[in-house]
């Protein structure tokens, strides 16, 4: 499973023209992108837009319709699915399932000593070494997301994938994954998320993809949170303020083409009203 | 006071019923163990209708001069890959497709015996089990069965464990989870098959899921939940054959009424909390239990 040939600047994986449809319309178009070693991308677009599709075929798990998906020879890859994609009253510890994804050596069923440690480590690393015993049951969202990503991580990836990691968690789990995939990324390891939400997850990124069936715009958040880009991703008319330097988008309000509409309108644009967030 | 024991100790004189005694716990033994990955896996629905299934094949197999065993062998293998791909195919609902190939079999096994009369082991045993006629050759298979089902889950535990809990992250990280669900049918359509004459087409799939819904409401371990369900299916298995001798009832009925004792043992010593742990354990767990609540009520 080393990984260690492949180069530093080809990318781990490469799309190039690829079209891909359930049968029905085409989910994607003409969709083309290189996930390069070491970037931290944030691909990004409202349900329904290709992000979940372009997903499963960076993993492999579907075939493009048009177009190929070429994967560096041997590249070690892990995938992170949405949290409530598993029954967590599984009867499964912390540990167990960590273990889960490394290979098994030989026939014998319990975890070698090296195996053990290798657990261990990892979940040390993720800050939940203490929750190791536990059931899955038992933890929080944000000890969830540690598990899952340490079942990743102990497969020693160069690529970890992830669909929606912050979907349906709270503000301060949503920060905490954050800081930990910003950490992983730090020390080399290349990231691909989906996210629709663009103020607490992508403006954060440093290279966002946005999708809508195709290639909309990429680049830093600076170049793609921009009124045009988000406008044909969303469907919807939205502003961008700044703010600490991050792109900031707020719901735009309707323009007022009447008195009373006026009077309205000049109450909600009142700053507290404002609905901040894109969902 | 030596009546009593001599009552007590009296069916052990005869062989046939050490036999069916012995059959029944490496039954028991067996359907709890595999049962562990049917209730996990929401698969109980499928054990009951593959249970039907196999039903046509036993009347069958005589009728084409086949032995028993292996044309309701092949017929069971057949039903369970063919109820696999169309479980993993998604393109139809599982649920009403089984109901149809199932059904449709057992109701096939039931005019064939009906129409040509019965060659093979009696109606009724067929239904719901018999203490008579276990044949050393119906051990033999039990005891092969139950190795080779104990070997491919010591040897695949980790694969099985993880496409149980997670298939799609599993088959991302190299497991080939087709190949495991193929492998987890053919181990249950060769356990329905060998334990079908001591426990019954109507009363097997009860005894796939009651010692394993039993352990997980004690244990919130995956491994102790594999040897408790174990131990107590083929506990159950030996008190139900011997109350079976007793009370001249039909074996798989008493093994079935034991193994719901236990359950209800198990729900009050837990004051209700180990029904939790059972929660999304499986769609059909209530399912089935009804539709065999109705059958155990008209034996």
């Amino acid at each position: 499973m080393t990984d260690s040939s492949i180069a530093a600047d080809r990318p781990l994986v490469s799309v190039s023209d690829v079209t891909f449809s359930y049968g029905g319309a085409a989910v994607l178009h003409h969709v083309s992108y290189d996930v390069l070693p070491g970037q931290f991308t944030g691909i990004v677009g409202p349900s329904g837009s290709g992000k979940t599709t372009l997903l499963k075929l960076l993993l492999g798990t579907i075939k493009p319709t048009r177009g190929t998906v070429e994967r560096a020879p041997g590249l070690a890859f892990s995938y992170v699915p949405q949290l409530e994609t598993v029954n967590w009253n599984f009867p499964v510890t912390v540990a167990d399932c960590v273990l889960m994804s490394r290979k098994p050596r030989g026939l014998n069923p319990r975890p070698s000593r090296a195996e053990r440690a290798e657990v261990s480590a990892v979940l040390e690393r993720l800050g939940i070494a203490d929750l190791s015993r536990r059931h899955i049951r038992e933890l929080s969202g944000g000890q969830q997301q540690r598990m899952f990503l340490a079942r990743a991580l102990v497969r020693r990836p160069r690529l970890l994938l992830l669909d929606e990691p912050t979907s349906g968690v709270d503000v301060q789990t949503r920060h905490e994954v954050l800081h930990l995939l910003d950490d992983l990324n730090r020390d080399g390891l290349a990231i691909v998320l989906t996210t629709h939400d663009l103020n607490g997850m992508a403006s954060h990124l440093p290279h966002l993809l946005a999708l809508q069936h195709r290639v909309v715009a990429s680049g830093s958040p600076r170049e793609v949170i921009v009124p045009s880009v988000i406008e044909e991703v969303f469907g919807a008319k939205m502003e961008i303020l700044q703010h600490l330097g991050l792109p900031l988008v707020v719901d735009s309000l309707p323009e007022p083409s009447t008195p009373t509409d006026l009077r309205a309108a000049s109450s909600a644009v009142d700053p507290a009203n404002r609905s901040v967030g894109v969902r | 006071m030596s009546s009593v024991w001599e009552m007590l100790i009296d069916p052990f004189q005869y062989q046939f019923f050490v036999k069916g005694l012995v059959a029944a716990s490496l039954a028991g033994a067996l359907c709890g163990l595999i049962g562990v990955y049917i209730t996990l896996r929401g698969m109980s629905y499928i054990g009951h209708g593959l249970s039907h299934a196999i039903f046509g094949g036993y009347a069958a197999a005589p009728l084409l001069g086949v032995p028993i065993v292996l044309g309701a062998g092949l017929w069971g293998l057949a039903s369970a890959l063919a109820i696999n791909a169309v479980t993993r195919s998604k393109r139809i609902g599982a649920d009403a497709a089984i109901g149809v190939v199932t059904t449709a079999s057992f109701a096939l096994g039931v005019a064939l015996l009906t129409r040509f009369g019965n060659k093979g082991p009696a109606f009724d045993s067929l239904l719901f089990g018999s203490i008579n006629g276990v044949s050393a050759g119906d051990l033999w298979l039990l005891a092969g069965v139950l190795v080779g089902a104990v070997v491919i889950f010591v040897a695949l535990h980790r694969q099985l464990l993880f496409s149980t809990f997670d298939p799609e992250v599993a088959a991302v990280s190299g497991i080939n989870v087709g190949l495991m669900d193929t492998v987890l049918m053919v181990v249950l359509s060769m356990s329905i098959l060998a334990t079908l004459s001591i426990i019954g087409v109507t009363l097997v799939a009860a005894t796939l899921v009651i010692p394993a819904v039993v352990a997980r409401m004690v244990t919130d371990s995956f491994s102790r939940m594999l040897w408790i369900s174990t131990v107590l299916g083929t506990l159950c298995g030996a008190v139900g054959m011997y109350l079976s001798y007793h009370l001249e009832i039909p074996s798989g009925t008493t093994i079935v009424l034991t193994n719901a004792v236990v359950f209800l043992v198990a729900l009050v010593a837990t004051r209700g909390r180990g029904l939790s742990r059972t929660a999304g354990l499986d769609d059909h767990t209530d399912a089935s239990a009804a539709a065999l609540a109705g059958q155990s009520a008209r034996v």
